[in-house]
């Protein structure tokens, strides 16, 4: 759960995966890819560090890729979607509502999103850039 | 107030959201905590066949991060209460029963501190079950926790009384063994999933069991 950049004018990136390796590594490629000017954190595990997701964690990661021009939040199954959701409630307005889940792949859809980001792009745009990849 | 009335020819009749006291709550929490410790590992073996086999140890987590902190949240108000177990839930059972049943009870704990308190207590239950299937987008029928909390709200509505929403959980619970996942790590195994008591659903008999016994001991019909 390393959180990278910590503040920028960019949108943040955050991936939330089942497996804590699967979202290091998407977050590693992320970052080699794209660079350091784009906030990025993850999440992946249960609280035990077992395979899962949880809200705690999601929101921490949240904390630390936070930007004022938004986060985008990719995930991988279910749970991480729904616990994204709860961690982004638990944010609180007025935040919360520059939060999004992208309806996209984790990988390409972290990449891509950052890529945008990493121009300056508002967070609509970096989301729509990613959930273009989803059919 | 309403909640009292709505109770009066139920087994429920002697427990009211504003009389709520601090040995209600404690005990509440006690007997959730104590039912899901017992079964631990009858839900995480449920969860095994259908899941990634982690219900009853998570369920387990939570359940004794809200124990532990008992004695505070027995001070609170019972609305309050039951928003910050809901909150405790969410951040310390994780996978998908964290935020469903921690969306359960915040949403129960808000709707009985909103309005005044001027909402019957069914009323706020079945808004709250209806924020736990929108928050796990499931329906009834998908083999869910939401397929005990219908049945359970019904009887409630119909007053069945503690013995009878005991008895309604219990079986509610036992018909999922023959539903078809829709939901959940469970739906990928399609018809496979068909021969399994749900996990969720099965917790959530257990707890509704576990605060019925509960309070037909404080308030023998």
């Amino acid at each position: 759960m390393s959180g990278m950049n910590p503040k920028s004018a960019n949108v943040g990136i955050v991936i939330v995966s089942h497996s804590p390796l699967v979202a290091e590594g998407a977050a590693d490629m992320v970052r080699q890819m794209v660079g350091d000017c784009v906030p990025l954190a993850w999440s992946g595990g249960n609280a035990e560090g077992g395979l899962g997701t949880h809200a705690a964690g999601i929101l921490a990661a949240i904390e630390r890729a936070w930007s004022d021009a938004g986060v985008a939040v990719f995930v991988d199954l279910g749970g991480a979607e729904t616990n994204s959701e709860m961690a982004i409630e638990m944010l609180g307005e007025p935040r919360s509502g520059r939060v999004t889940i992208c309806d996209a792949p984790l990988v390409e859809g972290a990449v891509m999103a950052a890529a945008e980001a990493s121009g300056g792009a508002a967070l609509a745009r970096v989301v729509a850039t990613a959930e273009e990849l989803s059919p | 107030m309403a909640t009292d009335r709505e109770y009066d020819r139920g087994g429920l009749k002697k427990v009211s959201v504003v009389s709520a006291n601090a040995a209600l709550i404690g005990g509440l929490i006690g007997a959730c905590r104590d039912v899901i410790a017992a079964n631990a590992e009858h839900l995480s073996e449920l969860d095994r066949a259908i899941g990634d086999g982690d219900h009853g140890t998570n369920m387990r987590r939570g359940l004794e991060a809200v124990y532990a902190e008992r004695n505070r949240l027995v001070q609170l108000p019972l609305p309050k209460a039951l928003e910050e177990i809901g909150f405790k839930l969410v951040m310390n059972v994780g996978g998908a029963a964290g935020p469903l049943y921690g969306t359960l009870l915040i949403e129960i704990g808000r709707q009985l501190a909103g309005a005044n308190g001027q909402i019957e207590f069914t009323r706020a239950l079945e808004r709250a079950i209806d924020a736990v299937a929108r928050r796990g987008r499931a329906s009834p029928g998908d083999k869910t926790l939401l397929d005990v909390l219908y049945p359970v709200h019904a009887e409630v509505v119909r007053r069945a009384g503690l013995a009878g929403i005991c008895e309604e959980a219990e079986r509610a619970a036992s018909l999922t063994f023959g539903m078809r996942a829709m939901r959940g790590r469970a739906a990928f195994l399609g018809d496979r999933s068909i021969g399994h008591v749900d996990p969720g659903a099965r917790s959530c008999a257990l707890l509704t069991a576990a605060i019925c016994r509960f309070l037909e001991e404080q308030c023998p019909a």
